[in-house]
C-alpha cells in the first residue's frame, strides 16, 4: 500500500443535505489524506454518490464545510472545483457520444489551456505549441489507459466497459490531484474489474493522485482502498483501514453481513 | 442556355441570403441541441435597432457597434433569464422557451422602434452587372461576400479554439461539461452573442432587401427546409443547404411555373426538405444520431 501521508487533502466537516426536505446526507465528517485510496461503501441510497456531489459542487450541501487543498469553503462550485483539480467519473458514463476518443479527452484539458481564443483562432503565440502539447498528453493518457487501438472511434459506439475507461481517461487527462470515481466497476465481468482496479492502482502509485471511489463489490474495494468510509441512510456508520472496517460491528449489521442477500444491482 | 445560368445564378446567390439566417440556428443549435424559434426574433430586432438608430442620425459604424452591443446584452439576458434556469431540460422545453422568446423580442423591438416599415439603405449599387451577357445582382454578391467572410471567421473560431470543442461537449452532455471545468453561462453567452451578431448581419442585408418590417421575423421559415437538408448542427451545411433551396426555387419557379403555376417558389423548397427528411433525415452534413441497441 501506499504510504499514507498524515496531511489531508479534502476535510468534509458536518456535511447535511436534503432534497426538498428528504434528508439524503445527514452530518457526515470524514477526511481523505493526501496520497491514498479512500472508497465510500454502503447500501444503494445510502448517501455516496449524494457526497461525491457535494464534493465536487454539483449539489450544494445546506450545512458542513469543506475543506480542499487548505482552503475551507461552505460549498464548492464545478467549476471552482475543476481548477482546483479535481476531476470525476460518472455512475451512468457522461460522455460525449458523439465526438471520438480523443476529442472527449481533449475536454479533459480544457482547463490546461493558456492561450487566448484570439491567439488559437490565428494559431499566433502559444496556441500552436500549446495545441502539440495537449494532444501529446491526451495521447500518453490514451496509451496509458491502454484504449488507444479506438482512439478516433466514436465514444458512443464503444462497449460499455471501455467507455468507463474512457471516462477515466478524461478524467485522467485533468491530471488531478483529486480524482473521484463513481463506480468505476460497475457492470463489469471479473476480468474488467480486475484491469479497472489496477489501473487505478497505477494512477494512485504512479501519478500520486489522491482517489475517492464508490464500490459495491467488496472484495474489490478491501483489495484496493488504504482507506474505507461506511455509509447506511446517509449517516456515516464506519471510518478506518478495510481491517478496522471489516471487523466493525456496526458495519457487518447494516451491510457487510447482509451483503449475500442483497438484489443483484440493476445496472 | 445563358438564360439558364443566369437563373442558376441568382438562385444560388439569393440562396446564400438564406443561409446567413440558417447559419445563425446552426450556432445556437450545435451549443445547446436546441432549435432556436427565436432566431427570427433576433433578425428582425438587430435590423430594427440598426435603422432607428441610422435615422436618428447615428453614422453607418456607430450605429452597426450600438446594435450589436445590443444584440450581445440580449444574449446575456437570454443565458441569464432563460437558459440557466432551464439547465438539463428537456429540447421540447427550451424549444418552447425560443418560441416564447421569439415573441418577446418581436414585441420589445416594436415597442422601443415603432412597428412601421423603414427603408434600408446600405449604398451597395443595385443596378445588375452584365457577365458574359449574363445579369447578376450586385447586391446579391455583395451578401455572398458577406456571407463567405462570416462563414471563414466562425469556422476560425469554432474549429481552432478550444471554444469550438467545448461547444460540441456542452451540447452532448452539460452535466459531463461542468465536470471538466467547462463554464455553461460563458459558452452560452457566447454562442448567443455570435447568433446575434448573425442575426445582425442577415438583418441588415435582408432589411436592405425587404424593408425592416415585421415580416422580417418570417425569415425563420425560409431558412427551415436549409437547415433540413445541410443538417441542424453544420456551418456549411447551411451553405450547401441554402445554395441548393436558392437554385431549386428559382429554376421550379422558371421552367415548372408556366406548367403547375406560378408561386411555387414558395413550396418548393419544402417539398424538398420533406424529400430529405424522407431519405437522409440528418441532412447532408448533419451529425447522425448514434445508437447502440
Amino acid at each position: 500500500m501506499t504510504a499514507v501521508a498524515p496531511v489531508p487533502l479534502l476535510t468534509l466537516d458536518d456535511i447535511s443535505l436534503s432534497f426538498k426536505g428528504v434528508k439524503a446526507v445527514t452530518s457526515i465528517s470524514f477526511a481523505v489524506a493526501t496520497g491514498e485510496i479512500c472508497a465510500l461503501i454502503g447500501p444503494n441510497g445510502a448517501g455516496k454518490s449524494s457526497l461525491l456531489n457535494v464534493i465536487n459542487g454539483v449539489y450544494q450541501a445546506q450545512s458542513g464545510s469543506i475543506t480542499y487543498a487548505g482552503q475551507t469553503r461552505h460549498h464548492m462550485r464545478p467549476h471552482q472545483a475543476a481548477e482546483g483539480g479535481i476531476a470525476r467519473t460518472f455512475q451512468n458514463i457522461a460522455l460525449f457520444k458523439g465526438m471520438s476518443v480523443l476529442d472527449n479527452v481533449l475536454t479533459g484539458r480544457n482547463l490546461k489551456r493558456r492561450s487566448t481564443w484570439i491567439e488559437q483562432m490565428l494559431r499566433i503565440g502559444r496556441a500552436g505549441a500549446e495545441d502539440d502539447e495537449q494532444r501529446e498528453h491526451a495521447e500518453r493518457v490514451i496509451e496509458f489507459l491502454r484504449i488507444h487501438p479506438w482512439r478516433h472511434a466514436l465514444v458512443g459506439k464503444l462497449s460499455y466497459g471501455l467507455q468507463k475507461r474512457v471516462e477515466l481517461a478524461r478524467a485522467l487527462a485533468a491530471e488531478p490531484r483529486l480524482l473521484l470515481l463513481d463506480e468505476p466497476m460497475a457492470g463489469m465481468n471479473a476480468q474488467e474489474k480486475l484491469e479497472m482496479s489496477q489501473f487505478i492502482r497505477d494512477i494512485n502509485r504512479e501519478l500520486g493522485t489522491t482517489v475517492v471511489l464508490i464500490e459495491h463489490d467488496i472484495g474489490v474495494v478491501m483489495g484496493l482502498s488504504d482507506h474505507v468510509v461506511v455509509l447506511d441512510y446517509g449517516r456515516k456508520i464506519g471510518d478506518g483501514t478495510p481491517e478496522q472496517v471489516r471487523n466493525n460491528p456496526e458495519v457487518i449489521a447494516a451491510y457487510l453481513g447482509t451483503r449475500r442477500s442483497q438484489p443483484a444491482r440493476s445496472q | 442556355m445563358e438564360f439558364f445560368f443566369e437563373v442558376l445564378i441568382g438562385g444560388l446567390l439569393a440562396g446564400v441570403m438564406y443561409s446567413l439566417v440558417a447559419i445563425g440556428f446552426v450556432l445556437i443549435y450545435k451549443a445547446s441541441g436546441v432549435f432556436n424559434f427565436a432566431q427570427g426574433a433576433m433578425v428582425l430586432f438587430a435590423a430594427l435597432t440598426f435603422v432607428s438608430l441610422l435615422e436618428r442620425g447615428l453614422p453607418f459604424w456607430g450605429a452597426f457597434l450600438v446594435t450589436l452591443t445590443s444584440m450581445v446584452v440580449l444574449a446575456l439576458l437570454i443565458e441569464r433569464a432563460v437558459l440557466r434556469p432551464l439547465v438539463n431540460r428537456p429540447p421540447i422545453i427550451l424549444f418552447m422557451a425560443t418560441l416564447g422568446l421569439s415573441y418577446m423580442i418581436e414585441g420589445l423591438a416594436q415597442a422601443l422602434w415603432g412597428a412601421q416599415v423603414h427603408g434600408l439603405e446600405l449604398g451597395i449599387p443595385d443596378e445588375p452587372l452584365e457577365i458574359h451577357g449574363m445579369l447578376i445582382s450586385q447586391f446579391d454578391l455583395f451578401a455572398a461576400g458577406t456571407a463567405a467572410l462570416l462563414v471563414i471567421v466562425l469556422s476560425f473560431l469554432f474549429n481552432r479554439t478550444r471554444i469550438g470543442l467545448s461547444l460540441r461537449a456542452v451540447a452532448d452532455d452539460p452535466l459531463a461539461s461542468l465536470a471538466v471545468g467547462i463554464r455553461l453561462p460563458r459558452i452560452w453567452a457566447v454562442v448567443w452573442a455570435a447568433a446575434g451578431f448573425v442575426g445582425l448581419v442577415a438583418g441588415l442585408l435582408w432589411g436592405a432587401r425587404l424593408g425592416v418590417q415585421f415580416s422580417l421575423s418570417l425569415v425563420v421559415l425560409k431558412a427551415l427546409p436549409v437547415l433540413i437538408i445541410g443538417g441542424f448542427s453544420s456551418i456549411g451545411g447551411a451553405i450547401v443547404g441554402g445554395l441548393i433551396i436558392g437554385a431549386a426555387e428559382k429554376i421550379a419557379e422558371i421552367y415548372l411555373g408556366p406548367i403547375i403555376g406560378s408561386g411555387i417558389e414558395n413550396w418548393v423548397p419544402y417539398v424538398l426538405a420533406l424529400v430529405f427528411l424522407l431519405v437522409r433525415p440528418a441532412g447532408l452534413f448533419g451529425e447522425r444520431a448514434i445508437e447502440r441497441v
